[in-house]
C-alpha cells in the first residue's frame, strides 16, 4: 500500500538525461559522481559498485525492445474517481499531476514488440506514476495483456515496479489482484510463457499478485521486493530491520526469484528464457 | 465477554433484559405478551442506534471480541467437522483454520480466518494474522476439494496478512498470489462470507469466489482505517475520516459490485446472538451454493472470472 506522493521523489532517468552535458550524477550506493551521459550510457548502472538506479519505463523499452519500439495497447482506458477521493487534495487532482510528471497515461504501459526478433507480449509498471500503483486502470491493462497474449499465443514478459493496491480507488484496487491473477491463471493454462521481472521496488499488492507467480522470476540486483513495507514491519515489531532484508538477494536466498539478472544481460537472458520455454 | 461499545450500550441493555425475560417466559407463559413486546422494543432501539452508525462505528463492531469468529459459525453450520491441519511444508498456522463438514447433508471444504477469544488464545492465532504457511495450508485444501469434487466455504476475518521477518522470508507475496491464482482454477464452487475484518491482501487470500457475501457489520478494505490516516496524514487517530472516504461498510461495497449480498445480523449485532446470526448466514450460504449448483467445472471457472473481471472503474 502506498500513497505515492509521499514516497521519494524519483525523477524518470529520462529526466535526468534531458539534464544535458556537464551535469553530474551521484551514486546512491557508493557515492561515486558520474557524468548524466555516462550514467546514462551505462542504464544508470554505476560503473565503480554496480548500483542499479531508476530506470524511465521509455529506458526499459530501448533496454529490452527491438528499436525499443513498444506497439501500445489500450492507451486509452483511462480512470475515473469511483469513491470521489479527496484527503485535502482531491483524487483528480493527483491524477492530472501524475500526468504531467510521468508522461505516461497511466501506471503501466503494455503493448506489443518484438525482442531481439522474437514476438512478446511486454508491459511495464511506471513508477513515477503515483508508485506504480494498482486501481482500476492499471488492473484493466494488465488483465487485457494476458488476454491478448494468450488469444496471440505470445508471451508475457512484465515489468514490475510498484508500491502496491491504490487506496485512492478503495476496495475496487484490492480486486485487481484477483483480476489479474485471474488472467494469468488463464493465460498459464494455455502452456504459454509467463516472465516476471522484479525492478526496485515491488511492495503490496502487486508483490501479491503477479509478480512472483513467473514461470520465471528475474530481479534486479538490490530491488526491495517484498508484501509489507519495511517501515510497517518495524513498527509493527518495533525492531529494526537487517541489512539486505527484503532485498534481491535476500529473496534468492530465500527461494523466491530464480536469477538476480543485471541490467546489462537482462535482454540477452529474456531472450535465452524464451528460446529455451517456446522453442528456437 | 462483557465488552461493550459506548455507542452500543443502550441496546445492550434492552437485549440482556430480553434475554432473561426469555427465561422466564420459559417457566411462566404469562410472560409472553410482555416478552414480545420488550423484543420488539429491543429491535427498534437497535435498527434505531444502529442505523445511524458511522463508518468507524461499523469498524469497531467488525472487531468486536464478542463477534462470532469462523469455528463459531463452523460448529453451527456444519456437522462431523474434522479439522485439517497442516501446509505439509513447514508448519500448521492456527490463524487459518479447514477442514472437512457436511453443510446441509453434503460434504464441502471449509476454510477461515480464526481470531483468538483470549490473549492466550490470540497468540496462538496470532489474532488472526496469518504467515505464509496459513496460505499454504489454504491451498492444499483447495487443492484437496478440487479432487473430490466438493464445494469450498470460507470465511474471512482477518486485519491483515501478518507483516513479519519470517513471514516475508517465507514468501508472503508468494503464498497470497498463489493462493489467488488456485481459487481462480478450482472447478468446485467457492463462496465466500466476510463475517468481520476483510483487511486487504490477507483477506482476499481466501475472497476469490462466485459469489462474496457479507455480514452487515463487517468491512472490507484496501488498507485498514489507520493505516490509511497514518499514510494520509501521518496521524491514526483520523482513522474515522479514513474509513468514510475508503467506503469500506457492506452497503458501500455492494454499491461498487466487490460483494454480492449483504447478511443481515441480529439486533445489536452477531455478537449479540450467535445462533441467530449462524441462522441467518445459513440462509444465505444455502442460497448461494444452490445457486451454483447446475455449473459444470469449467462454468464455474468462468463464472468466478467474469465476476472479478468486470470489477473496476475505468473510461475506455
Amino acid at each position: 500500500m502506498v500513497l505515492p506522493n509521499k514516497t521519494p521523489a524519483q525523477t524518470p532517468a529520462s529526466e535526468k538525461r534531458s539534464l544535458g552535458r556537464g551535469v553530474f550524477q551521484k551514486c546512491d550506493g557508493c557515492g561515486q559522481v558520474h557524468t548524466a551521459e555516462d550514467f546514462a550510457e551505462s542504464w544508470w548502472v554505476c560503473a565503480s559498485c554496480g548500483a542499479h538506479h531508476p530506470m524511465s519505463p521509455a529506458e526499459w523499452r530501448r533496454l529490452l525492445l527491438d528499436d525499443g519500439a513498444l506497439e501500445t495497447w489500450d492507451e486509452h482506458v483511462s480512470p475515473t474517481d469511483p469513491l470521489g477521493f479527496d484527503d485535502g487534495k482531491s483524487y483528480r487532482a493527483r491524477l492530472e499531476r501524475a500526468v504531467g510528471r510521468s508522461g505516461h497515461s497511466e501506471a503501466v504501459e503494455v503493448g506489443r514488440a518484438t525482442l531481439s526478433g522474437r514476438r512478446v507480449a511486454y508491459g511495464s509498471y511506471v513508477f513515477p506514476f503515483m508508485g506504480g500503483s494498482m486501481g482500476s486502470v492499471v488492473g484493466e491493462r494488465v488483465t487485457r495483456l494476458f488476454e491478448r497474449a494468450h488469444d496471440e499465443r505470445l508471451p508475457v514478459i512484465l515489468i514490475h515496479a510498484s508500491g502496491g493496491a491504490r487506496m485512492q480507488e478503495g476496495l475496487l484496487s484490492l480486486m485487481q489482484m484477483a483480476k489479474t491473477v485471474g488472467a494469468l491463471r488463464r493465460f498459464r493454462a494455455a502452456r504459454r510463457v509467463f516472465v516476471s521481472v522484479l525492478v526496485h521496488p515491488t511492495t503490496g499488492g502487486v508483490a501479491a499478485s503477479t509478480a512472483l507467480l513467473g514461470d520465471v522470476n528475474l530481479a534486479e540486483p538490490g530491488a526491495l521486493i517484498g508484501f509489507a513495507g519495511p517501515r510497517v514491519i518495524e513498527s509493527t515489531l518495533r525492531t529494526t530491520l537487517p541489512e539486505g532484508f527484503q532485498r534481491s538477494e535476500f529473496l534468492l536466498a530465500h527461494g523466491m526469484v530464480d536469477l538476480i539478472v543485471p541490467r546489462a544481460e537482462m535482454k540477452s537472458t529474456l531472450h535465452a528464457l524464451l528460446s529455451h520455454l517456446e522453442g528456437p | 465477554m462483557n465488552h461493550v461499545l459506548a455507542f452500543e450500550r443502550p441496546v445492550v441493555e434492552l437485549v440482556k433484559r430480553v434475554a432473561e425475560l426469555r427465561e422466564l417466559a420459559r417457566e411462566d407463559a404469562r410472560l409472553s405478551a410482555e416478552l414480545k413486546r420488550l423484543e420488539e422494543k429491543a429491535a427498534k432501539a437497535a435498527r434505531e442506534v444502529f442505523a445511524r452508525l458511522t463508518p468507524m462505528q461499523k469498524v469497531q463492531l467488525s472487531r468486536h471480541p464478542n463477534r462470532p469468529y469462523t469455528l463459531d459459525y463452523v460448529h453451527r453450520l456444519f456437522d462431523d467437522f474434522i479439522e485439517l491441519r497442516g501446509d505439509r511444508r513447514f508448519a500448521d498456522d492456527a490463524s487459518i483454520v479447514g477442514g472437512l463438514g457436511r453443510y446441509h447433508g453434503r460434504s464441502v471444504v471449509v476454510v477461515g480466518h480464526q481470531k483468538g477469544r483470549s490473549t492466550k488464545e490470540n497468540m496462538v492465532r496470532n489474532f488472526g494474522m496469518p504467515n505464509p504457511e496459513g496460505y499454504r495450508k489454504a491451498i492444499r485444501l483447495y487443492e484437496l476439494a478440487d479432487r473430490f469434487g466438493l464445494p469450498v466455504v470460507t470465511f474471512i476475518d482477518t486485519p491483515g496478512a501478518f507483516p513479519g521477518i519470517e513471514a516475508e522470508e517465507r514468501g508472503q507475496s508468494e503464498a497470497i498470489g498463489s493462493s489467488l491464482e488456485v481459487m481462480s482454477r478450482l472447478g468446485v464452487p467457492i463462496v465466500t462470507t466476510i463475517i468481520g475484518e476483510g483487511g486487504s491482501g490477507g483477506a482476499l487470500a481466501l475472497g476469490v469466489a462466485n459469489r462474496v457475501l457479507i455480514l452487515e457489520f463487517s468491512y472490507y478494505s484496501v488498507i485498514s482505517p489507520e493505516g490509511c490516516a497514518a499514510i494520509l496524514w501521518k496521524d491514526g487517530t483520523r482513522a474515522p475520516e479514513a474509513a468514510e472516504r475508503l467506503r469500506i461498510t457492506a452497503p458501500e461495497l455492494l454499491d461498487l459490485g466487490c460483494v454480492d449480498a449483504i447478511v443481515e445480523e441480529p439486533p445489536g449485532g452477531a455478537h449479540q446472538d450467535h445462533d441467530e446470526a449462524a441462522r441467518r448466514l445459513d440462509r444465505a450460504l444455502y442460497e448461494a451454493l444452490m445457486s451454483l449448483g447446475g455449473l459444470d467445472a469449467e462454468a464455474l471457472r468462468e463464472d468466478r472470472y467474469s465476476r472479478f473481471r468486470r470489477l473496476g472503474s475505468f473510461v475506455a
